[in-house]
């Protein structure tokens, strides 16, 4: 299957009448009749209009959008799966909300840095302006202000790594918790800091909020080894890292090397899973109905992986569980969650085949 | 462009009796089959030649197609809800025909150009969860899942091998002579008109795989959800055509029945023309199975080629025939979008001719009495391999006239 927008929150009746309506317009929806006369009254996907895009460095900028239904709300420092059609095909990305959880005009932006060569981030940056549709998924990720929040909070970014620390320090703001903050960021320039302005300022007016500001270009990238002289005390904080992988990876050994990985949260994409590293469950067999292949997969292989060692051909998109792209419809048996290692499966269900693994025999429509 | 295999290879010398107007061929097929004269060099660059034009669509394909298939969808959306619309006054004869005109056409194109090829994954590559292979349905009573698999799987892969692709004969059909007869079969020129009228429901019911069941092959819990499956649509169905839509006009309830009931037998007959006009013709080659024992890559693609058969006709036509009127490219190509077929049709034409291939074509009438004539014949014991066609060759390009200015003698070009 294919990555799908997020289904709009509807009220109930409304939900019920579409449903009722379907027996007149089956196999379509009654949406994509409604959608003739303005599109914007599909309740098949969540989409989003483009209100602005504003500039905030010369490589980023922030997108800001109107939904298309009413929020269903985020907490600071999760990431929005965003879709744009570019040359009549549909493309995702996750970038972090930077917006106000509760907007008072119901409006959601993410922040996007140019990447050269990339295909999303300059259609952002360059291309898309107001009026555009894009498609809005689902709202994921653990990173965040911990609850309760500790009283010593210490945050490391780098780059466009500032994108979730932004709504975490907005949030903080907006709580009046700035209370002992020290953020270290790591820039190239002092001019590249997205959304550098707006946190001096607000340095300024919070003695709670200490800000550093490392410019590579002049002193070189932020070191785990600089911690004790910019951050004495930055064991008795609770750590937040959002940055370029070499960087988090740094950090984290330090971290651990310290015996303190409990103090830390990290933002950054889970390693491909499903190929028999996690040790957990029994393995079993998968009958593939509509490709006609039987595959055995061992102990932690995915559906996946153990339909591809069988010589089937299947869709699939990240292999670690968030773009649904290897989605198939279960008709018979349970599956393991290879993340959290949760069984469950009911007949119909869909389920991701890249993270989960068959336990004993299961038949998918796939 | 033209696909160049190395200008060395050798054609094959045409024999004088596969020229034009002279195709009574010896009957023995293995004897002109291109499949045997062809070197496994040359089967090898013909698929290389067909590779070539599939990738050169794939990476063109993009805004273009998009709004192609989009408009195409939009228009079945409009035609169908306004055709149920003028239906509600069916009782006046003029919104009747009007509404059930406009039926008929809607479900035709949502079965032919839309469904057909959606399922196919032809638009897949625009990564629109509602333009999509994994998500679509269709208006007709069999479910997407189960003519995936007899459909896209089985008779895409085994084409016209008897024995294997269950679409040479539907099973209950012999409309090959290699097919065994069995005094079965005495019965098909009967079955074959009901088939026509009930088109969708024999679909359904073939994506069974009924060999399978009578056999007991087939697993009984994946036979129960299919026939759940089939169930729950054909309820779907019939509620909706049935009872939902003449209950809409009231008292006249019967002639909106009558009007649905109308529309699909028309997309059933229609449906049923065309496909069966897609490798059931003369024309079309079939195969045994150990003649494509070990087949390469290159080798599908000669058998694809060989095995299907277009119809001629205008844009309206190919449109209205979901541009299976274009098999040939559609079984080179399956997961192309059809609206490209007509483009690389030329590209196809050159590979065949230098290879000294047929492109098996004819006209919907010529084609489709061919059929019907295969079916009586074949109820009956024995029965011989039909003609087939000759290499092709372009036709030679028409002499160019120049416009000229009316009352001057001699070729004056026209100006400007």
């Amino acid at each position: 299957m294919v990555e799908t927008a997020a289904a709009p929150r509807i009220s109930r009746w409304r939900r019920k009448l579409l449903q009722m309506a379907g027996a007149m317009t089956t196999p379509l929806l009654p949406d994509d009749y409604l959608a003739l006369l303005d599109p914007r009254w599909s309740t098949r996907e969540l989409t989003g209009t483009v209100v602005r895009v504003r500039s905030e460095t010369d490589e980023a900028a922030t997108v800001i959008v109107r939904p298309s239904h009413p929020w269903p709300g985020h907490r600071p420092g999760q990431y929005l799966r965003i879709g744009a059609e570019i040359d009549g095909i549909r493309h995702w990305r996750a970038y972090s909300l930077t917006s106000d959880p509760e907007h008072p005009e119901g409006l959601v932006s993410v922040t996007v840095k140019h990447v050269e060569d990339g295909k999303m981030s300059p259609w952002f940056t360059e291309h898309c302006g107001p009026g555009t549709v894009v498609f809005l998924g689902d709202v994921e990720g653990e990173f965040g202000l911990p609850d309760p929040l500790p009283e010593k909070l210490l945050m490391i970014s780098a780059g466009s790594g500032i994108t979730p620390i932004w709504s975490m320090l907005r949030e903080l703001q907006r709580r009046g918790r700035l209370d002992d903050v020290v953020h270290l960021h790591g820039t190239r320039t002092a001019e590249g800091f997205i959304f550098g302005p707006m946190l001096r300022e607000l340095a300024d007016d919070h003695e709670g909020y200490r800000l550093h500001e490392q410019l590579s270009s002049e002193n070189g990238r932020l070191k785990a080894t600089d911690l004790d002289e910019l951050v004495p005390d930055w064991r008795e904080r609770f750590a937040s890292l959002s940055g370029p992988r070499e960087m988090i990876d740094a950090f984290v050994e330090h971290w651990e090397s310290e015996g303190l990985a409990d103090q830390l949260q990290t933002e950054r994409f889970q390693p491909v899973i499903g190929t028999g590293d996690a040790e957990v469950g029994s393995g079993g067999t998968v009958r593939f109905r509509v490709t006609d292949k039987d595959a055995e997969c061992d102990v932690g292989v995915s559906i996946l992986v153990g339909g591809e060692e069988a010589g089937a051909n299947l869709p699939y998109g990240c292999r670690m569980g968030i773009c649904h792209t290897c989605v198939g419809r279960l008709r018979s048996g349970k599956v393991r969650d290879l993340r959290s290692g949760e069984v469950h499966g009911e007949d119909g269900e869909t389920i991701r085949t890249c993270v989960n693994a068959p336990e004993g025999h299961v038949e998918i429509e796939l | 462009m033209t696909p160049t295999g190395p200008s060395t290879s050798t054609i094959p010398d045409t024999q004088d009796d596969a020229r034009p107007g002279a195709s009574e061929r010896a009957a023995d097929p293995s004897a002109t089959s291109p499949l045997h004269r062809l070197s496994p060099e040359q089967i090898e660059e013909i698929g290389e030649a067909f590779q070539r034009i599939h990738d050169e669509v794939k990476a063109d394909l993009g805004e273009r197609d998009a709004h192609y298939i989009r408009s195409i969808i939009e228009f079945h959306r409009r035609l169908a809800a306004l055709s149920r619309i003028v239906l509600m006054a069916s009782r006046y004869p003029p919104a009747w025909v009007l509404g059930t005109t406009g039926l008929s056409v809607a479900k035709i194109l949502e079965n032919m150009e839309i469904g057909h090829n959606v399922l196919h994954g032809q638009w897949d590559w625009m990564n629109d969860p509602q333009i999509h292979s994994s998500t679509w349905d269709w208006d007709t009573a069999s479910t997407s899942a189960s003519w995936k698999h007899s459909h896209n799987y089985i008779h895409h892969t085994y084409t016209n091998i008897v024995g294997k692709d269950k679409d040479v004969g539907y099973e209950f059909m012999r409309i090959d002579p290699k097919q065994p007869w069995e005094p079965f079969f005495l019965l098909q020129p009967v079955l074959n008109v009901i088939v026509m009228l009930a088109f969708e429901w024999g679909v359904a019911i073939h994506d069974l795989d009924l060999e399978a069941v009578r056999k007991g092959k087939k697993d009984p819990k994946q036979l129960k959800d299919e026939l759940k499956g089939i169930g729950r649509k054909a309820g779907r169905q019939i509620l909706k055509d049935y009872i939902l839509f003449p209950a809409l006009s009231g008292k006249h309830w019967k002639k909106t029945l009558k009007a649905n009931f109308t529309a699909n037998l028309v997309r059933n007959v229609w449906s049923n023309a065309i496909i069966f006009c897609g490798h059931f013709p003369d024309q079309a080659y079939t195969f045994t199975e150990e003649e494509v024992a070990d087949e390469t890559r290159g080798g599908w693609y000669v058998r694809q080629l060989l095995g299907a058969a277009n119809i001629e006709g205008s844009d309206t036509f190919h449109l209205m025939s979901g541009n299976l009127s274009y098999q040939v490219e559609h079984h080179l190509f399956p997961d192309m979008p059809s609206s490209r077929y007509k483009e690389i049709a030329p590209k196809v034409k050159a590979v065949c001719e230098q290879y000294g291939l047929p492109y098996n074509t004819g006209p919907f009438l010529q084609q489709w009495l061919m059929v019907q004539r295969s079916i009586l014949r074949l109820a009956f014991p024995g029965g011989k391999e039909r003609p087939k066609s000759p290499p092709y060759v372009a036709p030679p390009e028409p002499p160019r006239r120049r416009p000229t200015v009316e009352g001057v003698e001699g070729p004056v070009p026209a100006f400007p």
